[in-house]
């Protein structure tokens, strides 16, 4: 009966190896128009003329549209881009014209007929480039767009979409304190999220003006308010369905195509209309993750006692801010990393560049300063002449201490990260050694990081849960949060079944989100579904076994406190054997004259964040998350210092997990986030020629992880629970990415005795930086 | 000689049934499966044979459904998702945890039934050969890995 | 998707084949002859290739042809790769075959294909030129047998409406010591840094390279100076890069000087292999 803790089968699984698991591009209506774009071949550039005759002549073709057609601009946080460029593209690949036609050919065709004359402009490729008082703009009225929400300061006449300050204690005292002080600087490129299932999104207009948008998206609620926002659209007109999304990370939170497809069955008198990215416009026109720049301070007492941490983070979110201020507002939050420091200044700004735009992906802008804090330590470590273990051990965050927000630590909000550490120095075998010659020139090395995170999510972000009967006693469990991978509908139905105590087996979930029935689940984002989700299945069980209680105690002829419910019925506690089977209830009770009482029982469950709040402007004081998880990574490495190239042996995490709910999914959660954090490491990185158009935008030339490249994974959990989240459950879905480049690079720079500062690595940057490039 | 000029129905042999298809001799064969016979398993990822999402079976083989031409896959017997029925790897798959978001599946299930039928004694080194033409983006490959570890005897 | 619609003729003999090239180019469809096919559906589908009419080769027995005699081996241009590494006959091959893009791709790409497409690193070419292959061609009416170094020196020279229709490699090259090395960026499913297939005959070393310069090549001036007797590793190596048939590629796979750095220690490490040859690698 119990499903809390043990390996539960994900509800959908079968479907997923028969086939017949629909995605959002499965199900194809007879008589669906094709839409596709035309994207921009400049990084920036002025649009002279846009001449779309020759594609409207292409047989089949019904309407073309250019950024002319649709007058708005859109942004979660900033409104900033247009759905179709106006007036000049600010980054190669931006969706310049869209061609809506009876096929896909003659859509393609199409807009290979466009035409367009540009005009360059001068470009700004860096963010360090792009905070100079002399970069070009790639937004020349940015006081102008309107802002989504009142917590963000774009600063006029600049590249820059936001800065978040962070000033805890004093860092006059910090330095002071300070017998030795380490500066290093870092350089991370864009990426992408590499879902196997582009971004692609399905739109028509009924009569009665509802619009239908069906999206494969992690924000289908979103989509609904956005869409409806911009062209004034009574909400409830907007339908959004999202089916099985094949892949996220992060990368389908952001609306993207959503918008045209909209347009585009505008332009059609309402038919319906399918859009989908290519897998190179999914990578550059859709938003990629964000480059960072950062410079590193860390002062520290010659026993190894950090005492002061100042850094400056410059995240390149390209062309458009997305939701670039809030990974700004992300990596302030938790800049130090799980660490006890009492001096801390971080400014962390968020700058517009000429480079494809960037949105949230895995981490949230964490794995990226882990990175920096995380080699940095190790310098540190290094100039002490300190164990990397025990320099994190001596400075691991502990209850009481504060965070660099000054939210005050406790063992709930944060759990341990001590007993991460000490768990992952025996997993990895640090004691051998972290430097080990084979001979013939090879070398095994380990590297280390830890990591933590909390979300990052607005103050009032909601969830909700809503529960029927079937009349044999089994449960339909409907939520908003969309299944794009984790198993969140499964991890609901374990919480649901546990709190009910019944078998997994008679919870039937919805697996697809319809937001006309669904309750509005935020986002599936941030490693916070179980947390907010499963707390409103938690309410709305709650709501059940109330009134299952109410109309038992009129059945069974005793007060509701003396009855309990489990394996579907509902007895007396004192006498089990008196009870009545829930389906004999779900659905109203019958007397047997035939007379029934109440009807359907239906459990409501509403969830909202609570006790968080904004940043205070110029300190950065407030509460950005409801908990942190912690953990510790390391990584393996053999590695041949005649040619530079390495092999991965090992990569290791051990996280505080709160509670285990479903251990085999939580570990492919942890190692498919190592397996990224690997990538991002050895190979993941956009590549561009002198005029910023994108060299590798294929999977061709784009490279990920494939099998026969990945290490052993040695995962392990800890168990500190967070008291308010549901059975103790820390969010983690993101975080075995975290710190993984940071413990590689520590383990690389170890092995090849140079400091490896930049990702990815690979043989010929390692051979750079050891041999400055000699032959 | 066989010539297709434009337009035409042509018949197809997919898992086992023939199956008359109207397509252009330019149409790819994942297409003509997803929208003309709605075998939607094979999924499209790139486009251009480098994420194995849309792997099928010919005569046994596995190919990259999105490089091949329909045209080109007459007279011979086409395999996809649809056409396994209790295939040992679909179950490895689910007791091993092989996927999440589940949209890689479908090639990887291909993939891994063709060696097991072709190899059944592959070692790791051909194992892994095979399915690095398959990206999974959501699991680690250990899952996989054991997966097709379950169902294939190592020499 | 194609975006564009052409027409397609699958000829049963080289005749056909001959005369549907000759037919549809008098037409103004712009034909090409279509073996595996990957590459030019992939780059049909970006707008890299334009065509009305693709002529499948592969129903063409002769093409498809791949046999072992008792003296030569007998390969088909539509012969897949992946064919050719289950067969086995050529161990070198087999090898060059098994690092051409991933497997399931080597089920679709064919020799012919690897050797008559655009993508510049053509790694099936190695071992056929250190083997000194035969190439027979078919052109116009006739069949004609050209030795692979005249057909392709940096460049195939086919003549428009030609195609090849099998290689045949003398059976002494097959069981020949050999060494075959593909190194990459850093992902192993990718375009060559460097590959090196070298075999050794009758105490010499050949080599054959892709990746290093825009074309792949075996070069006797190399080769001399690789079997120079009494000089050091470095020395030769130092005169082999001044042999470079062009300049070293300089992109996203590897920088120049990179590329000359993994030569180097790629040969510094086939000078070991020698040491302990017949050995595979």
């Amino acid at each position: 009966m119990k499903t809390i803790g043990f390996d539960t089968l994900r509800k959908e699984a079968w479907d997923k190896v028969t086939g017949r698991a629909i995605y959002t591009g499965d199900e194809i209506k007879a008589g669906t128009l094709h839409a596709r774009i035309l994207i921009s071949p400049h990084a920036h550039a002025n649009i002279k003329s846009i001449d779309t005759s020759e594609a409207l002549k292409v047989s089949g073709v019904k309407a073309v549209l250019t950024g002319q057609d649709c007058a708005v601009r859109i942004g979660s946080i900033l409104e900033d881009r247009p759905p179709l460029a106006v007036g000049k593209v600010r980054h190669f690949g931006e969706p310049v014209a869209l061609a809506v036609a009876f096929s896909e050919r003659a859509a393609a065709e199409a807009v290979n007929k466009i035409k367009v004359e540009y005009v360059p402009l001068p470009e700004v490729f860096t963010p360090s480039e792009a905070v100079e008082s002399t970069a070009p703009l790639v937004h020349e009225n940015l006081s102008s767009y309107k802002k989504a929400v009142s917590d963000v300061y774009p600063e006029p006449n600049t590249n820059i979409a936001e800065r978040v300050k962070i000033r805890k204690g004093d860092m006059a005292m910090g330095w002071a304190e300070s017998e030795v002080i380490i500066e290093a600087s870092f350089q991370l490129p864009k990426s992408d999220h590499i879902a196997m299932e582009t971004r692609n999104a399905k739109a028509e207009i009924l009569p009665d003006g509802e619009v239908i948008i069906t999206t494969s998206s992690q924000a289908p609620f979103t989509v609904k308010k956005m869409i409806s926002q911009y062209f004034n659209l009574e909400e409830g007109k907007v339908v959004v369905k999202t089916p099985l999304v094949g892949g996220g990370f992060g990368g389908k939170a952001a609306m993207t195509l959503e918008i045209l497809a909209y347009l585009a069955s505008k332009a059609v008198n309402g038919q319906a209309v399918k859009i989908a990215y290519t897998r190179e416009e999914d990578i550059v026109s859709a938003p990629g993750s964000i480059g960072l720049e950062a410079k590193v301070k860390l002062g520290a007492t010659k026993d190894g006692c950090l005492k002061a941490v100042e850094m400056t983070c410059l995240l390149d979110s390209g062309a458009y801010a997305d939701i670039g201020p809030r990974m700004a507002k992300a990596i302030a939050v938790d800049c130090t990393g799980p660490y006890n420091v009492e001096h801390v200044c971080c400014d962390s700004l968020c700058v517009y560049t000429n480079r494809p735009y960037a949105t949230s992906f895995r981490g949230f802008g964490h794995e990226s300063y882990t990175f920096c804090m995380e080699r940095s330590l190790d310098k540190l470590a290094q100039t002490l002449s300190m164990d990397p273990f025990d320099l994190r051990l001596k400075n691991a965050i502990l209850p009481g201490s504060t965070t660099p927000t000054m939210v005050t630590s406790t063992t709930s909000n944060t759990g341990s990260l001590p007993a991460c550490l000490e768990r992952l120095k025996s997993l990895i075998n640090w004691g051998e050694g972290s430097r080990i010659e084979l001979g013939n020139g090879i070398v095994r090395a380990k590297g280390i990081s830890s990591l933590w995170k909390t979300s990052d999510l607005p103050t009032d972000a909601i969830s909700g849960a809503l529960l029927t009967f079937n009349a044999d006693g089994s449960i339909n469990l409907s939520s908003g949060a969309v299944e794009c991978g984790p198993g969140m509908k499964t991890t609901l139905a374990q919480i649901l079944a546990e709190t009910m105590k019944m078998d997994l087996s008679r919870i039937h979930v919805k697996l697809d989100v319809d937001t006309q029935v669904c309750p509005e689940h935020y986002k599936t984002v941030a490693s916070m579904t179980t947390f907010m989700a499963g707390r409103a299945v938690q309410r709305a069980a709650e709501d059940l076994i109330r009134q299952l209680k109410s109309l038992g105690a009129v059945v069974l002829k005793c007060p509701p406190e003396d009855l309990d419910v489990a394996e579907e019925k509902v007895y007396q506690r004192h006498d089990p054997l008196k009870f009545i089977p829930f389906k004999d209830l779900v659905h109203g009770y019958q007397y047997p004259d035939g007379q029934s009482i109440e009807g359907q029982i239906m459990g409501r469950g509403s969830f909202i964040m609570s006790n968080l709040t904004t940043l205070n402007k110029d300190t950065g004081k407030g509460v950005a998350g409801p908990a942190w998880a912690v953990g510790a990574q390391a990584v393996e490495v053999e590695f041949d210092t005649k040619d530079f190239s390495y092999r991965l042996i090992h990569a290791a995490t051990v996280i505080d997990a709160g509670k285990v709910l479903n251990p085999k999914t939580a570990r492919g959660l942890i190692t498919g986030g190592m397996c990224m954090g690997l990538g991002l490491a050895t190979r993941e990185a956009f590549e561009y020629g002198d005029q910023g158009e994108m060299l590798n935008t294929s999977l061709r030339t784009y490279k990920v992880m494939h099998i026969g490249q990945e290490p052993v994974y040695l995962v392990d959990f800890i168990e500190t629970p967070q008291i308010n989240a549901p059975f103790g459950a820390r969010g983690l879905a993101e975080h075995g990415i975290i710190g993984i480049p940071a413990a590689l690079a520590n383990a690389l720079s170890a092995a090849a005795q140079t400091e490896l500062d930049q990702l990815p690595i690979t043989p010929e940057t390692i051979w750079q930086a050891k041999t400055g490039g000699k032959i | 000689m066989f010539k297709l000029e434009g337009k035409n129905v042509i018949t197809l042999t997919v898992n086992g049934e023939k199956r008359d298809v109207a397509i252009e001799p330019a149409d790819i064969l994942l297409t003509v499966l997803r929208d003309q016979l709605g075998l939607t398993g094979a999924k499209p990822g790139c486009l251009n044979g480098d994420c194995g999402a849309c792997t099928v079976l010919i005569d046994g083989w596995p190919v990259k459904s999105c490089l091949m031409l329909a045209a080109e896959a007459m007279g011979h017997q086409i395999t996809t998702i649809e056409g396994l029925k209790n295939a040992p790897i679909q179950k490895a798959f689910v007791e091993n945890w092989g996927f999440q978001c589940g949209y890689c599946t479908s090639g990887f299930l291909m993939v891994c039934h063709s060696l097991a039928a072709i190899h059944p004694d592959a070692d790791e080194y051909v194992m892994e050969e095979w399915l690095q033409s398959n990206i999974c983006r959501c699991t680690s490959y250990e899952e996989i890995r054991h997966a097709i570890r379950s169902i294939i005897t190592s020499a | 998707m194609i975006p564009f619609t052409f027409d397609y003729y699958r000829p049963d003999t080289i005749t056909e084949a001959v005369r549907a090239y000759k037919e549809l180019e008098g037409a103004g469809r712009f034909p090409i002859y279509y073996s595996g096919g990957s590459e030019i559906i992939s780059m049909a589908r970006v707008n890299n290739i334009h065509t009305k009419a693709v002529i499948d080769l592969k129903a063409i027995p002769e093409c498809t042809v791949f046999e072992n005699n008792a003296n030569e081996l007998v390969m088909g241009s539509a012969v897949t790769l992946s064919a050719i590494s289950e067969a086995n006959y050529y161990p070198l091959l087999t090898k060059a075959c098994g690092r051409i893009a991933d497997h399931t791709m080597q089920c679709k790409i064919t020799l012919g294909g690897n050797i008559c497409g655009t993508i510049r690193y053509k790694e099936a070419l190695l071992p056929l030129l250190l083997s000194d292959a035969s190439v027979i061609i078919a052109s116009g009416n006739k069949l004609a047998t050209i030795p692979i170094h005249e057909i392709y020196n940096h460049r195939l020279n086919l003549k428009k409406g030609d195609f090849i229709v099998q290689f045949i490699i003398k059976n002494k090259y097959l069981s020949l010591p050999y060494f075959h090395i593909k190194k990459t960026k850093n992902e192993k499913i990718d375009y060559p840094a460097l590959t090196l297939a070298a075999i050794l005959d009758e105490g010499r070393v050949r080599l054959a390279f892709s990746g290093l310069c825009a074309f792949p090549f075996q070069s006797p001036k190399i080769d001399t100076a690789w079997n120079q007797e009494g000089l050091a590793a470095d020395a030769k190596i130092h005169e082999m890069i001044n042999h470079l048939p062009g300049p070293v590629l300089n992109d996203v796979y590897g920088s120049d000087t990179y590329r000359l750095f993994v030569l180097k220690t790629t040969l510094l490490n086939l000078e070991k292999e020698l040491e302990k040859m017949p050995c595979s690698n």
